[in-house]
């Protein structure tokens, strides 16, 4: 899978508050989830980001709150994926059972600066960013269905005799 | 092999004889809860799934708990859909504004136990470790995945071992003791990981006590907390549990990916500063902060022996006239036993404000939003930037007995000088 856009790059321990605001948990349609994406840190967030742009964060990426609202926020206003040195637990699950990748990457916040082109090969384990190579972490052969099936949901329409 | 209490309760859930950390497993899952915010979501999800019904009605339990009661009409219609799934299901649970806090009324209500696997969707589930319990929160479409099969795929945790020994000084809490190890453990400290509560000081805790440790795990990116099961255990759960339960306890040579000792008779009451959870200090070297609104409440700290702890400082004495003082009991349970012994009256005629148990006022959702500039003095669980309301606000975190004392002065102050 290749995913390439611009990065936003927001730093370490980027919670879920800071994704999707806990006023707004009680919308339930991800499309008036998405004009919130960010809030919390970047009120402006989903106005200006263009289709397929990257979230890039340093370590403990989504922390906190178990709240699916956020990768769905971040999916829905046209992220194409999020990138970090590590991701606190929940919040990775939530993304890939929504068909948001996560991406691991030693060093991506160093090197990606907010408006860098990166650019991502899920096949090769390859990040580019302003021409350098970096490598992310493989992803378990479960994870890649996911995203490639679009999803927890979509998979288990198709999967769900072998769950 | 030895192996840890997590190891041995996923191991017999996914009909292996041992799992090593790292295995990527499915389990079976004997209880699934989904409180308002996530449960329409979650339902959702199942219905998409193609699967008409839950697996099993008398296995999930809906809540409506977050912002209760309704606040404005979206609110109020995601309670509304919550009823309606749980009439149509026929769950044999649901629990409506007028039960509690999630995690305060699964335990009170016999749907935890030792040796069960439990998840919710709400981060904060890993607090029923406290009872032995391997629970972990998930978000709301593996919650649909769990609602539709009654199965969840894990990776087995590696666990931390927090060994605390010594008695706790005088108005040195459990809560002190979580902060403490937040502190030393940092926010990603146990990312993926069970903590593993043991020693002296957790043996002789209540399960309040234990219950707030095991409530702090995710903050430290944890999958769940847990506390060895007991006779302490088996007291609480005697006359809520009907099921038969086993004691499962980890192997004395089972294996820590790291151990970490607390000195309990030598800790200080400690707190949290903004905006991390792991920005913890001895209170004394924030003492004198000046403070807007204290929050005695969540599934953190909002029992009996909280508020009680509370009532103790404030007893005859009276909030300063620059601080808001709200008080949200877990639920109505530890309400209705806080009133009988007078707690509930200690603390408004201290000027307190009693809400009933709901948990809006932790995340900003209702019953006390902060305003720019404030600083809220909070015994919940989160102190992110935004959390308790503006952006612009500051949420410190600590235990029922600072913030009791510092609302009498008005500014952070350490319950042990409170004369």
């Amino acid at each position: 899978m290749n995913i390439k856009g611009k990065a936003w790059n927001y730093g370490d321990n980027i919670n879920t508050d800071f994704m999707l605001p806990g006023k707004y948990l009680e919308l339930t349609d991800p499309k008036e989830l998405a004009k919130h994406a960010m809030e919390g840190i970047d009120p402006t967030f989903a106005k200006k980001l263009e289709n397929g742009d990257i979230i890039v964060g340093g370590k403990n990426m989504g922390l906190g709150s178990s709240r699916e609202h956020a990768p769905l926020a971040l999916k829905y206003s046209g992220v194409g994926a999020v990138v970090a040195e590590s991701f606190a637990r929940i919040f990775y699950r939530n993304a890939f059972n929504v068909g948001l990748a996560a991406i691991e990457c030693p060093g991506i916040s160093r090197k990606a600066k907010t408006g860098d082109d990166i650019e991502i090969d899920t096949t090769a384990g390859i990040l580019t960013v302003n021409g350098e190579k970096l490598k992310i972490k493989p992803l378990p052969e479960f994870m890649v269905q996911l995203l490639n099936e679009g999803g927890l949901v979509p998979y288990l329409r198709i999967h769900m005799r072998e769950w | 092999m030895s192996l840890t209490v997590s190891q041995k309760i996923i191991a017999e859930h996914s009909g292996l004889k041992s799992v090593e950390p790292g295995d990527i497993i499915k389990a079976k899952i004997d209880i699934a809860m989904a409180p308002d915010l996530t449960a329409v979501l979650a339902y959702n999800a199942m219905v998409e799934m193609g699967v008409k019904q839950v697996w099993d009605k008398s296995k999930v339990v809906f809540l409506n708990d977050h912002i209760a009661p309704a606040t404005n009409v979206q609110n109020a219609t995601l309670h509304k859909q919550c009823r309606e799934i749980a009439k149509v299901e026929g769950f044999t649970f649901f629990y409506d504004i007028n039960v509690g806090v999630c995690h305060q009324v699964l335990p009170e209500r016999g749907h935890v136990w030792p040796g069960m696997i439990l998840v919710g969707a709400d981060s904060h589930t890993c607090t029923h470790g406290a009872f032995g319990a391997f629970a972990t929160g998930v978000g709301s479409t593996d919650m649909g995945a769990v609602l539709a099969t009654g199965k969840l795929w894990f990776k087995v945790p590696e666990t931390i071992r927090v060994e605390v020994n010594g008695v706790l000084p005088e108005w040195v809490a459990p809560k002190d003791v979580v902060l403490k190890t937040a502190g030393e453990l940092g926010a990603d400290g146990a990312t993926y990981m069970a903590i593993e509560f043991g020693g002296e000081t957790i043996r002789s805790m209540s399960i309040a006590g234990r219950m707030t440790l095991c409530n702090m795990a995710v903050e430290m990116g944890g999958k769940t907390g847990i506390v060895e099961p007991d006779r302490v255990t088996d007291a609480f759960l005697k006359d809520r549990v009907r099921n038969k339960y086993k004691i499962i306890k980890s192997d004395s040579s089972a294996e820590y990916v790291k151990k970490l000792e607390i000195d309990a008779s030598a800790l200080v009451p400690q707190i949290a500063c903004p905006h991390a959870v792991d920005n913890v200090k001895p209170v004394t070297e924030v003492a004198g902060t000046k403070v807007d609104q204290v929050f005695i409440g969540s599934c953190t700290n909002g029992r009996l022996e909280d508020l009680e702890a509370a009532a103790k400082i404030l007893r005859g004495k009276r909030i300063s006239r620059d601080v808001r003082l709200m008080v949200t009991p877990s639920s109505f349970e530890v309400y209705d036993a806080a009133n009988a012994k007078g707690i509930i009256k200690t603390l408004m005629d201290a000027g307190g404000v009693v809400c009933n148990p709901s948990c809006g006022a932790c995340f900003g959702g209702n019953n006390g939003v902060i305003a720019p500039g404030e600083v809220s003095l909070s015994t919940s669980n989160r102190n992110f930037r935004g959390r308790q309301g503006s952006t612009e606000g500051f949420v410190y975190l600590c235990s029922p007995a600072t913030t009791a004392a510092s609302a009498l002065s008005g500014v952070i102050s350490d319950p042990r000088e409170v004369k």
